[in-house]
Parts: C-alpha cells; sequence; structure tokens
C-alpha cells in the first residue's frame, strides 16, 4: 500500500483522504516537518492559498516540503494546491508559495463565488471525461519549459503537469470520481 | 427542482466553497484596515460588517445589513473571499448582497430579525448562506432551506464560549444520537426534530452533517478556538474577540494557529502566551432571555 499525505493545515483536506482511501492508499495528514519521512507522496489541497503559504512559513514547514518536492517527491496540488507550487502568480508576487512549477497563474480568475462552475473535461491519458468543480478558481495563464498540458478548457490549460509534479485549476476531490487519483498514485508515485 | 443533492451542479459549487473554508478562521471586520490585518494573519475569509457584534449588543436599535460601500471596499482590499449579513428573512438585503458579487451570505441573528416566522428559501439564491443554529434541528431546517455551511449561534458579542459549547455539544449528540438509530425510528426522529426525513436518514447514515459544520459565537481566545475544533467544530468564526482584545493582529494570527494546531497542546501554550487583555467579555448568565440573539430565529 502506498502513503500518500495530505497538506494537514487548511481546506478540503477530508474530502482528499476519502478520495485516497477509497483508492487503496494509506493517508496522512502532515503538518510538521518530520510527518514528510513516512509519505510516498503528497497532495496540495484546495483552500485558501495565503492563509496555507503564511502557515507553511510560520510552521517551518515551507523549505523542509520545497526540497522534498525538489529532489522528487511526486506532488499534486488542486485549486490552492496549485498556487502554492506554482513559480509565478499574477499580481501577488510576494505571495508565500513553493514556487517549485514553471507556470504563470492568476487568482479568482474564472470570477468570484457566482461564477463557480462543474463541467467535464477530456484528460489524456483518461479514458473517460473527468468531472470537475471550479469554485473561484485559479487560471493558468502560461506554461514555461517541461510542462506538459492534459487538459483545457476554454484555451486555458486546467491540468498540467512537470516531471513529478500534477497540478489542477479545479477540484477533482469534490466529485464521485477518483480516476485522477488514481493517475497520481499509479503513475507518478513509486510503490 | 432545486435539491440539497450532490447531482445539482449548483448546490454542488456553493458546499464545495464550504469545504474550502474547513479548518480555518473568518473573522469579522468593519474596515479595510482590519480586513488586511485578518488576511495578514492567515484568515479564510472576511465577515464585512459595520459594527461587530460587542457594540451591536451595547449600543441597541435595530441592527442591518451594512451598506453596500463598505463591503465594496473591503472587496476591493482582499483576495480571500467575503462574507456579509443580512437580517433573518429579508429576502431583499440578501438579494442587494447577492448583487454585490461577494461569495457567502450570512442570514444572520445577530442583525434584527426581519421576520419572525420565516427564514429565506436559500436556494433561490445563486450564492452560498451560511446559518446559525442551536441543535440539530433547527440545521437541519436551515440546511432543507439550502443553507450550504452550518454554524452554532453560540452568544455573539459577548466573548465567552459557554453557548458555543452548548450548541455544538447538542448538534454531535444529536448526531450521535440518530446514528444508533433503526431505520423504523427514523420519520419519528424527523417529527420529534422538526427536521426534513431525507436528512435525518442522510446524517444517521454518515455520521455528520450534509454541509460543514462550523462554530460561532462567544470564541475570545486560541483556547476557545481548539476547545471548538475539538467538539466537532470544522471551523471557526471569529467576531468581536479579535478586534476587541488589546492586540488584534497578534490574537488574530494565534487563534489562525491554534484552530490549525488544535490537537497540539505544546504548540496551544505557546500560542496562547502574552496576547494581552482578552475581550472584556459578558456572563450570559447576567442576560435575559430578551437580550440573547441566539433565541431569534427558530
Amino acid at each position: 500500500m502506498k502513503n500518500i499525505g495530505i497538506l494537514g493545515i487548511q481546506g478540503a483536506i477530508e474530502e482528499h483522504e476519502a478520495m485516497l482511501q477509497a483508492i487503496g492508499c494509506n493517508t496522512f495528514w502532515i503538518k510538521e516537518p518530520k510527518d514528510l519521512r513516512h509519505i510516498d507522496g503528497i497532495i496540495l489541497p484546495g483552500g485558501e492559498s495565503t492563509s496555507m503559504g503564511k502557515q507553511l512559513e510560520w510552521s517551518g514547514m515551507m523549505e523542509p516540503l520545497r526540497k522534498a518536492i525538489a529532489k522528487g517527491m511526486p506532488a499534486f496540488g488542486t485549486c490552492a494546491g496549485m498556487i502554492l507550487l506554482a513559480k509565478e502568480i499574477e499580481g501577488n508576487s510576494l505571495q508565500s508559495r513553493l514556487g517549485l512549477m514553471n507556470i504563470v497563474v492568476k487568482r479568482n480568475a474564472y470570477g468570484s463565488q457566482l461564477d463557480s462552475f462543474v463541467t467535464d473535461l477530456d484528460v489524456a491519458g483518461l479514458s473517460q471525461r473527468l468531472p470537475a468543480v471550479f469554485i473561484r478558481a485559479p487560471r493558468i495563464e502560461a506554461c514555461g519549459d517541461g510542462v506538459e498540458t492534459l487538459a483545457s478548457y476554454r484555451n486555458h490549460p486546467v491540468l498540467v503537469r512537470q516531471g513529478n509534479m500534477l497540478a489542477a485549476s479545479f477540484h477533482p476531490e469534490l466529485t464521485e470520481c477518483t480516476d485522477l487519483h488514481r493517475y497520481f498514485v499509479s503513475r507518478m508515485v513509486a510503490g | 427542482m432545486k435539491t440539497t443533492t450532490k447531482q445539482n451542479p449548483d448546490w454542488k459549487v456553493k458546499v464545495g466553497l464550504a469545504e474550502m473554508l474547513k479548518n480555518g478562521v473568518i473573522m469579522d471586520v468593519t474596515n479595510v484596515e482590519q480586513a488586511k490585518i485578518a488576511e495578514d494573519a492567515g484568515a479564510i475569509a472576511v465577515m464585512a460588517l459595520e459594527r461587530v457584534p460587542s457594540d451591536i449588543r451595547a449600543q441597541g436599535g435595530v441592527a442591518r445589513m451594512s451598506d453596500p460601500k463598505m463591503i465594496m471596499e473591503i472587496k476591493k482590499a482582499v483576495s480571500i473571499p467575503v462574507m456579509a449579513k443580512c437580517r433573518i428573512g429579508h429576502i431583499a438585503e440578501a438579494r442587494i448582497l447577492q448583487a454585490l458579487d461577494i461569495d457567502f451570505i450570512d442570514e444572520s441573528e445577530v442583525l434584527t430579525p426581519a421576520d419572525e416566522e420565516f427564514h429565506i428559501n436559500k436556494h433561490e439564491f445563486k450564492i452560498p448562506f451560511v446559518c446559525g443554529c442551536r441543535n440539530l434541528g433547527e440545521a437541519l431546517r436551515r440546511i432543507g432551506e439550502g443553507a450550504a455551511m452550518i454554524r452554532t449561534k453560540g452568544e455573539a458579542g459577548t466573548g465567552n464560549i459557554v453557548e458555543a459549547v452548548r450548541h455544538m455539544r447538542a448538534v454531535m449528540g444529536g448526531i450521535h444520537r440518530l446514528q444508533a438509530c433503526s431505520k423504523e425510528e427514523l420519520m419519528t426522529e424527523a417529527k420529534n426534530l422538526g427536521a426534513p426525513y431525507d436528512l435525518v436518514c442522510y446524517v444517521a447514515e454518515n455520521g455528520k452533517l450534509p454541509v460543514p459544520n462550523f462554530s460561532a459565537g462567544g470564541v475570545a481566545t486560541p483556547a476557545d478556538a481548539a476547545l471548538m475544533r475539538l467538539l466537532g467544530a470544522e471551523s471557526v468564526f471569529v467576531g468581536s474577540g479579535i478586534f476587541k482584545s488589546s492586540n488584534p493582529k497578534k490574537v488574530a494570527k494565534a487563534i489562525v494557529e491554534a484552530t490549525t494546531n488544535y490537537m497540539d497542546a505544546k504548540k496551544l501554550a505557546k500560542l496562547s502566551e502574552n496576547l494581552g487583555e482578552a475581550m472584556h467579555g459578558i456572563d450570559v448568565r447576567q442576560l435575559d432571555d430578551k437580550q440573547l440573539f441566539a433565541n431569534r430565529g427558530w
């Protein structure tokens, strides 16, 4: 069984936990640097990226987590988790983040809560269309070297991969479909 | 038909935003400066209102929806979600707040109720609502009307946690009780709770509310926030507790960290150090029934 951590600061942690358990993973809430030792991969959940970024700094987790992912620990960021992974945040250049993925994101670029929506997406490598929930979602404005687009919506990438890192603008964990979690665990996390 | 089922996309995105606010702190703010302090302290949302509950309590009179201009200034100043309060049953205030394109409406007993018989039919709105409750039946009635998030009422503006504890214990106790019921008993439970049967069945089967269950009304210290998490609250609203303390920046940050690390007593001890004077507070037993906000709504 694979051991998958979920960054346990804030946000929809339980939803990712339920998905991972449904596909047969052990799950752990990651709050401190020492929690990183026993996991094979990590999910950075949706929530508020500003709050998560600040608390990563305050708790001394930012640097150890950045190093672990830079060294190859598989990481999957959804919504706020994607913002944490991004190298550049348009309009918020000072916001605390891991800054590891060659993408430029813009927070809340799909609008406010009244513009939140549900759709489904064609994803490269998945046989079925993937249901996706966009909530005050960040938009990927540009992708740099080594970033592969796995799904797009209205001319913007919404699911991208760069080596050991996977990032989605949307929330797969708010649906009943575990396909993307299965993709992450089976294709990106070594057993 | 508008329903509280997972298949309804409107319902999914409403509850979805509430899920994103879990494990965090929502802070009452009355101006741009306070909103920025809240965001810098790691708040996951702010509640924009003209007076915090303790001032509403002290000043008396009719408390209404805040000035839209003030709400919009706060919305412009922060990148986190913005909430605002409308009076219970005040459909027009709710429509105005929705037109401001904010993120959440609190149909709140802290404001003077506009309707003493009916709450708003929240399914009619695209914007999500949070509502207060004192027990499981009240929580499920509000969810039945379309609330996408539930919070305890507590007793706002007192800095006294006792009512929030009472209400959270009542909600969690009610959930535990339903879990122990046989299927035959559930209709009678629904009748006794005054709650929709399908939601009673959901709670019996899943051991939780179908929407996030937060706490509000009386949180004044990091330990108060941790207590509410220990009792089952998924997030904490803090009203007067921050900006009525002597050191709002420090108290705000400490409450955020205490909410995340509520299981870690050593960390909580550190967070509780040197916070200065907490808000003065009121002994709820000294208030008579007419002064209690929690008795507003049903």
